[in-house]
């Protein structure tokens, strides 16, 4: 086993190789954050608190401590400080680093951690036995410690001293008093450059030496520094300080620096840094002129002292209208877009001018920065939100002018709709601010459009292209459908198909065959540019289009050949090869209640914590798990961005009530009546009908179960009674069912939103309330388990746990992978009266609108689990079908993306 | 006769961790369960010396170790006798913060010296009786009854009931009485809060400093329920990395759930820990009435798939098990290797 540095809070936090850089949180630092002292110094720990929080949550994985203030009693302050944050998990899951340059300040707080912190720092500087006797107490009080390069006669200012000082410090540790080398942390002291004193020129560079030193030569030693001191000559420059932060720890840490104290939000991307820039800070770094600091202050005068932004404004704001435009396209930047617009439309002999001349070229720049992944979609869709309003002021003038030229420049024309039945747009939206920005017209039909209506419009805009979304798998079908008719019609323009459960194997495999001209599957909004590009270029539509259509057959004769591959048990065998739970042995849970009951105004702030924000960057095709997405490299300024701003859209919205949760859940006694079927009963014994649930028949490996969602329903044996109601009512299972929604509301936000041409906004509150509805059910499942259903009454899982889903018990949603048939969702908003209790509709393809919704069962059997049902044979479909009494070719059309044979 | 004894039990360390080198050592089971069936009343409990105390002490099973000694002796005999290595003493409860629910307080000393002379006699007459099974005695060094980092008010979660410098001068005087009573080894044990546990170790190791020798530490924390955290909000890894400076014997799991639900803790910790791991559950979980009921078969079963899939050095049992717990165990784990110990490679 090899010796880590092994920290911990509630969760551990253990340095691997592996291991990234780790952030230390430097904003509870007194000495650092004027913030947080101000707070202090008045005795709000309650708002003192809330910064440790955003730290954790903004990424530090270690937070840095300090309360050295003349004004405080020091000691008490750290106590108090951290005997709060000890009360919130969510904080004290990180290890603590105790920063004080007073021992007794350290001791304090040391006797405060149950998790094995660090004590930052001790040091030579009072003599060698004072520091072993700290160090000793250091380690009896079970923390690690940073060891500051600092002795008798001063810091260590020198790469010689340096490494003098780190060598004799870890020298004296390990050797004398057994120091554990992995819980040593040296401090080879990052001091500020740039001062214009000769003497400093060196110390960065000294800084980044003596770390590879340490790292060579002292095993097991790691290397910490306090960032934000290194730019202090620049204080109120932020361009600058975050230039030279972001450069100097993409050097330290390739020089092996593991960890360090620093400010998330001044630390940026080292390939986004200015190249001049750069070059100037590097130049000081490595002390590679003399006058490098010189020249760095004469930039540093450019960007004016007063924070990035103000300053940035100056410089564009002088620039040409034209360049004006621009820079607020790239920028996303629309507060001053109405009276740049008007400048320019008085400059410009026609209004028409503005929008092809500069605001065009804007968004040629956008769109090639996107394309080449220098842009990122959040940023794209606020440039959009510039570009409209721009074009909305215009089109009144461009109205009230139209004489001979009406004619747009517009590349192309793209109709995009979501097909009938469906509800879900935010993909469709993106893609359709995408194409927007790289100049075609885009005319979006909305929701729930049937293929009558989209063949028209088709017809009557004379639409280049038509783009088909959906996300529920029924859409597929009626993507097929529109195929079909297009084909009958005699259509010859190219159909796309995107959307969640969209791939390029249905798009070949189910609806190219339909329609003679081109069909593509379009992954993401990303794609969607040079697909469209290609299509409409009547030079390249043909090879194009050729190249797809060859693409296409080579997949579905692959896909053919598969299938023949694959094997199928009979239903029968599947069942008799079912989980066997021990129902013996079983007591099942009963519920508080029988019947239904509505949460009509549930609270959103109490939904909010438990958001998976995850898919939510997802949605915006940022790769990455959230939180560390945050920090990302590549993403991480703009998922921060991105974050921030849906967080306060969050705040708003809780704030005015805008968006409402209601939700039903309900409870009944069940019985697993034959194999596949669930029978419902009330309290009296009065049936509710019954579910019907499919089971696996993919063959699996001798011995392996096929599972359904019934086997996880007690059974009545039927052949003992005609029906289970003779069994004792008593000792009867239980379902349970929910139906939830977040989306109340959303409909006047978007019109607010879109009356004000801000696409960004209206795709932002859409991701934001899908969230919502995800973490409502969430809520709604936990509540569930440990008050209504009440299994499960002393749970107590994180929001990542609950994420992992380590809990008993399953929410399976009709239309997902265990019990994919949609029309099942029928009965159960029956059985809930949901349209009724609350505001969800069903549509004629039993998708829920509003969009944010979730509904689903509940199984409280702890062996209960998710599984996918995948595809199955015919004798279960008939079989199927039968139970449910529809015709064969019903149920297939409904389960037609699992069947695993041919129609 | 002394000087024979003398010899067994010299250089405990080295001895004790040669044994779990070599082989699974069993610890002893429940203390407080048999002595249930004694059945005691109240005078039972107050003996002749505190006849005339002015609290009830009935339940206060470490006084005991004063009252009724011969109870306690009894009570260890029967677990060396189904084959305990090592047995742990009456003290639970013994440090001066716990037994003032008792007003008692004065009395952790004393309770802890004699604590350990019983089980230390128990002991010695069965490494006697056994000369190549040396027998132990591990000094139980409790929780206390309160949490250094939990505030018990929720209105007020800066408060907190003790401090670390409280517990401290507790656990100090308790390890004092261990120490002079004669234990081989401490155990601090059914950890719910690690600060506590931290408070302990510091005040082991200062004391350590103060007569100049050391005896070896063992550690056990419990996870409460299948959150799988100690009631402080630990995981089992961020709870070895809080205690691991301690250097223990052995660190490991105790209380609170039966060995079925430990499974998981008890592997992550075997994963991580650089120790002997330690593994003494409860029989099972509390039946409705209350009671452990989990049969010794049952148990036994499950330790020997713990023992077998190397997870452990160290078994026996909490509340609930009994000397038919511990022999079925001993039994099913005789021919089983010991978990291997990581060496921390520099």
């Amino acid at each position: 086993m090899k010796p880590y540095l092994r920290l911990s809070g509630l969760e551990p936090l253990t340095l691997t190789p592996q291991t990234n850089f780790v952030n230390i949180g430097e904003r509870t630092n007194i000495t650092g954050s004027k913030d947080f002292s101000k707070l202090i110094l008045a005795g709000n720990y309650e708002a003192a608190v809330a910064v440790a929080r955003q730290q954790v949550e903004n990424g530090a994985q270690i937070i840095d401590v300090n309360m050295d203030e003349g004004m405080l009693d020091g000691k008490e302050a750290m106590v108090k400080f951290l005997h709060l944050i000890a009360a919130e998990p969510d904080i004290s899951k990180v290890p603590v680093m105790i920063d004080s340059s007073k021992w007794e300040i350290i001791e304090a707080g040391l006797k405060c951690l149950q998790g094995k912190g660090i004590v930052n720092s001790i040091s030579l500087k009072e003599g060698e036995e004072k520091f072993l006797e700290h160090a000793k107490k250091v380690r009896r009080y079970g923390a690690a410690v940073v060891v500051m390069c600092f002795d008798e006669k001063g810091q260590a200012d020198s790469f010689e001293r340096r490494i003098q000082l780190a060598k004799r410090s870890y020298d004296l540790l390990t050797k004398k008093i057994h120091f554990p080398p992995q819980d040593i942390i040296i401090d080879p002291n990052i001091l500020a450059i740039a001062t214009g004193i000769e003497e400093h020129s060196n110390y960065a560079l000294d800084y980044l030496r003596a770390t590879k030193w340490i790292k060579e030569n002292l095993p097991h030693a790691k290397v910490s520094g306090g960032v934000s001191n290194l730019s202090f000559s620049f204080r109120g420059n932020n361009t600058v300080r975050e230039a030279m932060h972001t450069a100097f720890l993409y050097h330290a840490i390739k020089a092996g620096m593991d960890m360090g104290i620093v400010n998330a939000g001044m630390v940026g991307v080292y390939d986004e840094i200015p190249k001049p820039l750069l070059a100037l800070v590097e130049d000081v770094l490595f002390n590679r002129r003399d006058d490098a600091t010189e020249r760095l202050v004469t930039f540093a005068e450019t960007v004016k002292a007063k924070g990035k932004k103000i300053k940035e404004d100056d410089e564009w704001r002088k620039q040409s209208v034209e360049e004006r435009l621009k820079h607020a396209l790239v920028k996303g930047i629309v507060e001053f877009i109405e009276q740049d617009t008007e400048e320019a439309r008085l400059k410009f002999a026609k209004p028409i001018e503005v929008i092809e001349g500069p605001l065009m070229d804007g968004m040629n720049v956008v769109g090639d920065l996107f394309g080449s992944g220098k842009m990122f979609l959040p940023q794209v869709v606020k440039s959009a939100r510039v570009m409209k309003k721009s074009v909305a002021y215009l089109t009144p003038f461009i109205e009230k002018e139209k004489t001979s030229s009406g004619v747009s420049r517009a590349r192309g024309k793209i109709l995009m709709a979501t097909v009938k039945g469906d509800v879900h747009d935010i993909g469709k939206n993106i893609v359709g601010v995408v194409l927007g920005c790289n100049n075609y017209e885009v005319i979006d039909l909305g929701v729930m459009v049937s293929a009558e209506k989209i063949l028209d419009a088709a017809k009557k805009e004379n639409a280049d292209i038509i783009g088909l979304s959906g996300l529920i798998t029924p859409s597929l079908d009626e993507m097929v459908h529109v195929a079909k008719e297009m084909e009958r019609l005699g259509f010859t323009t190219p159909l796309l198909i995107g959307g969640a459960t969209t791939s390029r194997i249905h798009t070949a495999v189910k609806v190219a065959p339909h329609y003679s001209h081109a069909v593509v599957h379009v992954l993401d909004a990303s794609r969607s540019v040079p697909v469209v590009s290609n299509l409409i270029s009547k030079e390249k539509r043909e090879i194009f289009s050729a190249k797809i259509k060859s693409e296409y057959d080579e997949l579905r004769a692959v896909h053919l050949g598969k299938k023949r591959d694959k094997n199928y048990v009979s239903i029968q065998f599947a069942r008799e090869n079912n989980i066997k739970i021990d129902w013996q042995n079983y007591s099942a849970p009963v519920p508080s209640f029988i019947g239904n009951k509505i949460f009509d105004d549930f609270p959103l702030e109490n939904i909010r914590a438990k958001i998976d924000w995850t898919p939510f960057f997802q949605t915006w095709e940022l790769a990455g798990r959230y939180p560390a997405i945050l920090e990302d490299h590549v993403v991480g300024v703009e998922a921060k961005k991105l974050f921030d701003e849906a967080n306060e859209l969050l705040d708003e919205v809780i704030k005015n009530k805008s968006l409402k949760a209601q939700g039903v859940i309900g409870f009944y006694k069940a019985a697993t009546v034959n194999d596949d079927e669930v029978e419902l009963f009330d309290e009296k014994g009065n049936s509710h009908g019954s579910f019907n649930f499919l089971r696996q028949q993919n063959q699996k490996a001798a011995g392996q179960k096929y599972f359904s969602l019934a086997d996880f329903i007690k059974p009545v044996a039927m052949s003992d009674s005609n029906s289970p109601l003779r069994a004792d009512l008593e000792g009867l299972d239980h379902l349970g069912f929910f139906a939830v929604t977040t989306g109340i509301g959303i409909e006047k936000l978007i019109e607010e939103f879109e009356k004000d041409h801000d696409d960004y906004k209206s795709i932002l509150i859409k991701a934001i309330a899908d969230r919502l509805a995800e973490a409502f059910a969430e809520t709604m499942h936990e509540l569930v388990r440990k008050e209504y259903w009440g299994y499960s009454k002393n749970e107590n899982l994180s929001v990542t746990e609950l994420i992992k889903e380590n809990y008993d018990g399953i929410r399976p949603a009709p239309g997902y992978p265990a019990c994919p048939d949609h029309t099942e969702k029928r009965k159960l908003f029956d059985l809930l009266e949901a349209e009724k209790n609350i505001s969800i509709q069903l549509t004629e393809n039993f998708a829920m609108y509003p969009a944010s919704s979730v509904s689903g069962f509940y199984f409280s059997h702890p062996e209960s689990k998710y599984f996918g049902v995948g595809k199955i044979e015919k004798d279960q479909v008939e079989d199927y079908a039968k139970r449910k009494g529809i015709t064969v070719e019903e149920a297939e059309k409904w389960l037609s993306p699992n069947l695993g044979y041919g129609l | 006769m002394e000087s024979n004894y003398f010899l067994i039990v010299k250089n405990n360390f080295m001895n004790l961790k040669e044994i779990l080198e070599n082989r699974i050592v069993i610890l002893d089971g429940a203390m407080g369960t048999m002595i249930q069936r004694y059945k005691l009343n109240e005078e039972d409990y107050r003996g002749k010396r505190f006849a005339n105390h002015t609290s009830s002490l009935k339940g206060c099973n470490d006084l005991l170790c004063l009252t009724q000694p011969q109870i306690i002796l009894e009570i260890h005999e029967g677990y060396l006798e189904a084959g305990a290595d090592l047995i742990e003493t009456n003290t639970f409860n013994a440090t001066s913060i716990s037994m003032a629910d008792y007003k008692l307080e004065h009395l952790a000393y004393e309770i802890n010296v004699e604590a350990a002379k019983i089980a230390k006699e128990a002991a010695a007459k069965f490494s006697l009786r056994t000369p190549d099974r040396p027998r132990f005695v591990a000094g139980a060094v409790g929780p206390t009854n309160k949490t250094a980092s939990l505030s018990p008010d929720v209105n007020d979660p800066g408060f907190r009931a003790i401090t670390f410098d409280q517990l401290v001068e507790a656990y100090t005087e308790e390890v004092k009485g261990l120490i002079d009573g004669g234990v081989d080894v401490l155990l601090v044990e059914t950890i719910f809060d690690t600060l506590n546990a931290k408070a302990a170790l510091f005040a082991i190791k200062e004391y350590f400093d103060v007569i100049g020798k050391e005896i070896p530490i063992m550690i056990s924390g419990t996870i409460t329920d299948q959150s799988g955290r100690t009631l402080s909000g630990q995981t089992p890894e961020a709870f070895w990395n809080s205690v691991s400076h301690a250097e223990p014997l052995s660190v490991g799991l105790n209380c609170a759930l039966g060995a079925e639900l430990m499974r998981p803790y008890i592997e992550e910790l075997s994963n991580v820990a650089t120790g002997f791991v330690s593994c003494y559950p409860n029989a099972g979980l509390p039946n409705q009435f209350g009671e452990y009921d989990e049969s010794p078969e049952h148990m036994a079963n499950i330790i020997r798939e713990f023992a077998q899939s190397g997870f452990v050095n160290i078994v026996g049992g909490c509340c609930g098990t009994t000397p038919d717990h511990i022999k079925a165990i001993a039994d099913v784990v005789k021919n089983c290797a010991p978990r291997i110990i990581p060496v921390l490679q520099y």
